[in-house]
């Protein structure tokens, strides 16, 4: 397959961003930050994104969902991390989307087409400590009369502080399980996390949490495959966020030089201040190719496709990493204030960046599966 | 079986039969490497015959017309043919400057005769170029090259010219049997004076030195030409705009250099093991080593995909010609850091100089060789110049 984008690819590409520019710029960020909005987020946005058909992208049709593939929703994070709005696209369209296809019976689907209609926020309860490491859990199940008990601590909880359904990931005896819980259940706890973007998480804490049976998704013991491969969709998505994030900060930067004028020229003429844009250039150019290669890979379900998707999450953080610093640093003090978008960019990014594993942890990854 | 993986099926079995066992397996020096030529030279005859018969099929030159030698194959075609090599590990048929630098040039500005007469040579390996680009004191201005090319009849209507002049870095000059040489033809306008033209370099006048580098190589030649008579038919498009040409044929020429960061040889992680060895949990004993490693190969796997999207690009009519200079850019450096990391990873080993061991020296002269990367083709800083200029629209760029 060419690593282009398909004609419906692109025009779904101008759909989001065409909604998302009138619907949700940067302005409405700052609304829902400065007004201390309860939620974080906009549900009426939410089920705009349910009619335009983005909240379902991968969710089949029979669910109410455009029964799309990875690269839309690469497409639609792009556009997101673009205009930095506030969404429960990740968490629910994308992760909790992905185990509930994978895994939910045919009650559980019932919040696919709850999430596909923008209707409902599901969250994907998996990290733990104050880094990615999905491997660590230990929130533990065990079996308890009709169903089960729950007890530990979940952090990073995308939109967990407002999530209708939780898709929890625990371990016991017969390995790791997923659980979809009611956040009203006895025991469960949630703390909103105020965060340096202004984006949504919370931290979940769940104490002797008595479930039913239909609780589980699919078999005990049998959730490592389904959280695997939301997981690794999740970062390829999330890798799209970082490279609209970082490329429109990075635009941001290039149209500044253009016009601020210091010793009588635009500092754009500065050949010091060229080199470093040309460089950063070059660079989003590589993380553009690695985030539609891996999303492609994914799509093909390719052998190599969860690699394709750490190095596209661990190419993206570093490189948007890097467009959000020179972007401070080219703006100057203005660059500092508030009031300019720039910093705001560097906020989103450095949350994006630790989501699902930061460039560290998928450089080991890649060195692990290479083999030294 | 759709018509790709007929093709592929059909390119699989031609290969098992057509590829010599001599030519599978990693390139381990430069005796390996098939370049063809009135003069070449083959390290077994096996490497004479794989040249010959991906010639005579036209894959040294996959996507070229079939009508000038080429494959004729389509984008996708060609893909499962380099899949297919790569699979078997054969090394290149043929590694041409005919091919990957003046056979683009000439397909976009030769004329029809042209086309027939020079393609096909290069296709089979039978004629080895070389490149007279850079002068000694035309650089990384390139543009203001001082070899003249003068016609000697008064009424300037002759059928050739005289040409004088000195060329510098030309690659293998003394290996080569022709040159795509950049002339002057109008010295009172820099850029639209210039021509390209091809000759001879057997022809009398044209002479030869080679250049001794930190490798203690040397495939850069200093080229002179004393009253060299060259034929007016030879020049490739228009007269004074022999530029547009070279701009046309540095893209190629970057988008080469770009190439060399990729899939050469052992992979990284691979030699350092070797070399170091590992810990109890597999690890390379030495984590801030793997870790270097770890980061080149995540740019190595990114710069591939840029590589693959910017050909799919070229191909979908959707490429900026600068892009060319993002991969030239990036690749080179690419290429450097991975052998500061070979070394790295060699320790003593990679200082040897001398000696079967080490193949003579191999991993220090190649690394030695690879510091001109981001000198030869346009440097580095010439690079990110054009990007400034015509991908960013920087003010005064």
């Amino acid at each position: 397959m060419p690593l282009i984008l398909t004609e419906e690819q692109v025009m779904l590409k101008d759909a989001v961003h065409g909604f998302l520019s009138e619907n949700a710029p940067i302005k409405h960020l700052r609304q829902l930050r400065d007004s201390r909005d309860a939620d974080g987020v906009s549900r009426d946005l939410w089920r705009a994104f349910g009619e335009m058909g983005f909240a379902g992208v991968i969710i089949g049709e029979e669910h109410g969902g455009s029964g799309l593939g990875a690269v839309e929703a690469g497409v639609i994070a792009e556009s997101l991390g673009r205009t930095l709005t506030p969404s429960p696209f990740l968490g629910s369209s994308v992760l909790s989307a992905t185990v509930l296809k994978e895994v939910g019976n045919t009650d559980q689907q019932f919040w696919l087409s709850k999430i596909a209609a923008g209707e409902a926020i599901v969250s994907l309860a998996v990290d733990e400590g104050p880094k990615h490491a999905p491997h660590k859990s230990t929130t533990r199940y065990e079996r308890s009369g009709n169903g089960f008990k729950l007890d530990g601590a979940k952090a990073m909880v995308l939109d967990g502080h407002i999530a209708d359904s939780l898709i929890v990931a625990a371990q016991g005896d017969d390995g790791l399980s997923l659980f979809l819980i009611n956040p009203k259940t006895v025991g469960v706890k949630v703390e909103r996390t105020v965060m340096v973007d202004a984006h949504n998480a919370a931290r979940i804490t769940l104490s002797n949490v008595e479930v039913d049976a239909d609780a589980l998704l699919g078999e005990v013991g049998g959730g490592q495959a389904a959280l695997d491969k939301a997981l690794s969709l999740g970062r390829a998505v999330t890798a799209a966020s970082l490279n609209g994030a970082g490329d429109q900060a990075f635009h941001i930067t290039v149209e500044y030089l253009k016009t601020r004028q210091q010793f009588g020229k635009l500092i754009g003429e500065f050949q010091a201040l060229q080199h470093r844009a040309a460089h950063l250039y070059t660079e989003l150019e590589l993380t553009k190719a690695a985030t539609l290669g891996a999303l492609q890979a994914v799509d093909e379900g390719k052998g190599g496709a969860d690699l394709s998707t750490s190095i596209a999450k661990a190419k993206a953080g570093r490189v948007a990493e890097l467009a959000v610093q020179e972007g401070v640093q080219m703006h100057g003090g203005v660059g500092m204030t508030d009031e300019f978008d720039i910093g705001l960019f560097m906020k989103r990014v450095r949350v994006l960046n630790e989501t699902l594993g930061d460039s560290h942890y998928h450089l080991n990854r890649l060195a692990t599966a290479r083999g030294y | 079986m759709s018509d790709l993986e007929a093709f592929r099926a059909e390119v699989r079995s031609w290969l098992e039969e057509n590829c010599p066992p001599e030519v599978r397996g990693p390139i381990e020096s430069e005796n390996d490497m098939i370049w063809g030529g009135r003069k070449a030279t083959f390290k077994t005859p096996a490497h004479k015959l794989w040249m010959e018969r991906m010639g005579s099929r036209g894959w040294t030159a996959p996507e070229w017309p079939a009508e000038y030698g080429g494959g004729g194959l389509s984008r996708a075609e060609a893909k499962v043919l380099s899949s297919e090599l790569r699979r078997i590990k054969a090394q290149p048929a043929l590694n041409s400057f005919g091919i990957w630098m003046l056979g683009p040039a000439l397909l976009a500005f030769g004329t029809e005769e042209q086309k027939k007469h020079f393609l096909p040579q290069i296709v089979r390996g039978e004629i080895r170029w070389c490149q007279g680009y850079s002068e000694p004191g035309s650089g990384s201005d390139l543009a203001s090259l001082q070899t003249r090319a003068e016609d000697p009849s008064p009424d300037n209507g002759g059928d050739h010219w005289i040409v004088n002049g000195q060329k510098i870095w030309t690659s293998y000059a003394d290996k080569a049997d022709w040159i795509f040489c950049l002339v002057r033809t109008d010295p009172t306008n820099k850029h639209r004076g210039i021509s390209f033209v091809l000759f001879d370099m057997e022809t009398p006048g044209v002479s030869t030195r080679p250049i001794t580098l930190i490798s203690g190589k040397s495939p850069f030649c200093e080229t002179f030409f004393d009253n060299v008579r060259v034929e007016k038919a030879n020049l490739v498009g228009e007269l004074n705009r022999g530029w547009d040409v070279a701009k046309y044929l540095l893209a190629h020429e970057r988008t080469m250099i770009g190439a060399m960061g990729e899939g050469m040889g052992r992979p990284l992680g691979e030699v350092a093991r070797d070399s170091i060895g590992t810990d109890e949990q597999g690890h390379l004993d030495d984590p801030m080593l793997r870790a270097r490693i770890a980061e080149w190969e995540l740019d190595g796997a990114a710069f591939r995909l840029a590589m693959d999207s910017a050909v799919d690009r070229m191909k979908a009519g959707q490429a900026h010609p600068a892009l060319a200079s993002v991969l030239k850019y990036y690749g080179s450096e690419l290429n450097k850091r991975r052998f500061e990391l070979l070394m790295s990873a060699g320790g003593y080993d990679a200082l040897e100089w001398e000696g079967e061991r080490s193949h003579d020296g191999d991993t220090a002269r190649n690394w030695l060789r690879t510091k001109a990367n981001s000198i030869e083709g346009g440097t580095t800083e010439v690079q990110l110049n054009i990007i400034a200029k015509h991908l960013l629209n920087l003010p005064g760029a």
